[in-house]
């Protein structure tokens, strides 16, 4: 996997924190995605994970602390509510043209890929929540982005559907080479498709490859602390999903590049 | 036909071509709130233009964008909500709008008339400012289309795809504020945001677009204002409330067809 030092930098936070009505709702956040890199970042729900990406997405501007873009960056964007009014007459093909035009390839192949090119001409409304998801993803996709930022991106799709798009997420990253932050609430869903993890509380708690995030007393003890029934799960997976080659390589690769000490 | 009556034709005519492509985004972002705002805040504008003995159309243009610009911006604290701050602005100006009227001690009858709108009162110069105004909204909603419809979608996800969506916001209120300028002669403050809403909404049950929208709404607008006008002249009623009816007959009528096609 291409996550060296040299590798180009599409989207930095340093020490980022964001204060709103007199609270800091994420405080000295420091990340980077580079270019074929997949970052995911996790956390309990209110540990400021959307807010994080929205900071580096640019919709927030951090109180502290910087966010830096690579000028010209091409983002394609899932955000984890986007609810369209009935009164808005949309059908999924207007809708996958929103920002930008789009030849008749790219939008097909798009739609094919996460399974929904038959929906092409149904209002957007009257999808279920797992198609109005690969939708969202589809459209994000045929951007041709730079960076893919990707909230909760399988929230109501099916157990089979889920592990298809991580899949799908993981494969347009090597075809393409561009740079994935993702959001997800757990770690062992995207354990194996992902290289960084940032592990979040309001503050990054802990970070770097996916195992070693899991091992790392800081996010036991988090997610111990708020649902054992979920500590135990995360964790009998954590051992169950991970053969000791890929893991130790997943580890040989990050460690140099991330620098923090882990593990 | 008299001459009076044709140049009332005209000038409804011209607003409604932009009245009802504005009237759209007033159903999608539910803005219905707004667009009595703003139409209240008018009225203001009439009576400063008489204490101040300044042409009528600039004057409201002025006091309807100043009201809307600090909606903007207080909208942008979150100290209250966007409702209760409409109810302060909206009433607040209708109040002095009033107040400044019955100081001025000009015959009630002015008063009716800008409330209910006149077809006698349209100039020949009125048309040229009505006509410029329309063509200058008409080339602004097609330049800034795309923003337009990815911002009314989802604020975050136009911003994050690189359109501007604060510009967008503003070009649409600063658009709303010309055309009720313009409008308010002839369709009056009370019932200016019907004229431009039901159209709009008459035209939803028919399209699958927003774009097909908007050019129903566009035809169905037409249509109600020179009926309604019609109307007006036949039975020597207000011209706003006239052609309001004459927007809500077509309303039914297009109830009752595609009842009938579904059926």
């Amino acid at each position: 996997m291409s996550t060296t030092d040299n590798t180009e930098s599409l989207v930095q936070l340093h020490n980022a924190g964001l204060r709103e009505q007199g609270r800091w709702r994420v405080r000295g956040i420091s990340l980077r995605v580079r270019a074929g890199e997949i970052v995911t970042l996790i956390g309990p729900n209110g540990s400021g994970k959307s807010t994080t990406a929205k900071l580096a997405l640019g919709l927030l501007t951090p109180s502290e602390g910087r966010a830096e873009r690579r000028p010209g960056l091409r983002v394609g964007y899932v955000p984890q509510a986007l609810a369209i009014d009935a009164a808005m007459p949309m059908s999924v093909d207007r809708f996958m043209r929103l920002s930008n035009r789009l030849d008749e390839n790219t939008l097909v192949e798009a739609l094919e890929s996460t399974g929904v090119a038959n929906l092409r001409h149904e209002p957007v409304t009257a999808l279920s929540g797992g198609q109005y998801q690969r939708v969202l993803i589809a459209r994000a996709i045929a951007r041709e982005p730079d960076l893919l930022v990707l909230d909760e991106p399988v929230q109501g799709v099916d157990l089979p559907g889920e592990a298809a798009l991580y899949q799908l997420i993981a494969d347009i990253r090597r075809e393409r080479g561009c740079g994935v932050l993702m959001i997800s609430h757990d770690l062992h869903v995207v354990m194996a498709a992902t290289d960084q993890v940032v592990c979040l509380n309001g503050h990054v708690c802990c970070h770097g490859a996916p195992r070693a995030v899991a091992e790392d007393p800081a996010y036991q003890a988090l997610y111990g602390k708020l649902s054992p029934a979920l500590a135990v799960y995360t964790h009998h997976h954590d051992h169950e999903h991970l053969p000791d080659g890929s893991v130790r390589q997943i580890d040989n690769n990050a460690s140099p590049g991330c620098g923090h000490d882990h593990g | 036909m008299d001459d009076f009556f044709v140049r009332a034709l005209l000038a409804a005519g011209g607003i409604a071509l932009v009245a009802a492509p504005l009237g759209c985004f007033i159903v999608w972002r539910r803005m219905a709130y707004f667009g009595d705002t703003l139409a209240h805040s008018s009225l203001l504008g009439v009576a400063l233009s008489l204490a101040a003995d300044v042409p009528l159309i600039p004057a409201v243009f002025t006091v309807s964008l100043a009201v809307a610009l600090t909606l903007v911006v207080l909208q942008r604290r979150e100290w209250v909500s966007t409702d209760a701050l409409l109810g302060l602005l909206s009433h607040a100006s209708l109040a002095i709008g009033l107040v400044v009227f019955a100081l001025l001690e000009r015959p009630s009858a002015y008063l009716a008339e800008m409330l209910l709108g006149d077809i006698l009162t349209v100039s020949q110069r009125d048309i040229v400012l009505i006509f410029s105004v329309a063509l200058a909204v008409a080339v602004v909603l097609l330049l800034a289309w795309r923003p337009l419809i990815a911002m009314t979608v989802n604020h975050d996800l136009a911003e994050a795809e690189g359109q501007n969506p604060v510009l967008a916001h503003v070009l649409l209120v600063v658009m709303m504020a010309a055309v009720i300028a313009v409008a308010i002669q002839i369709v009056g403050v009370l019932l200016i945001t019907a004229m431009l809403i039901i159209p709009a909404v008459t035209a939803r049950r028919f399209a699958a677009r927003p774009e097909t929208m908007v050019l129903f709404a566009v035809g169905f607008a037409v249509l109600a204002t020179q009926v309604g006008l019609w109307g007006s002249l036949q039975w020597d009623t207000p011209s706003g409330p006239s052609i309001v009816v004459a927007s809500l007959a077509v309303f039914l009528v297009s109830l009752a067809v595609s009842r009938g096609r579904h059926a």
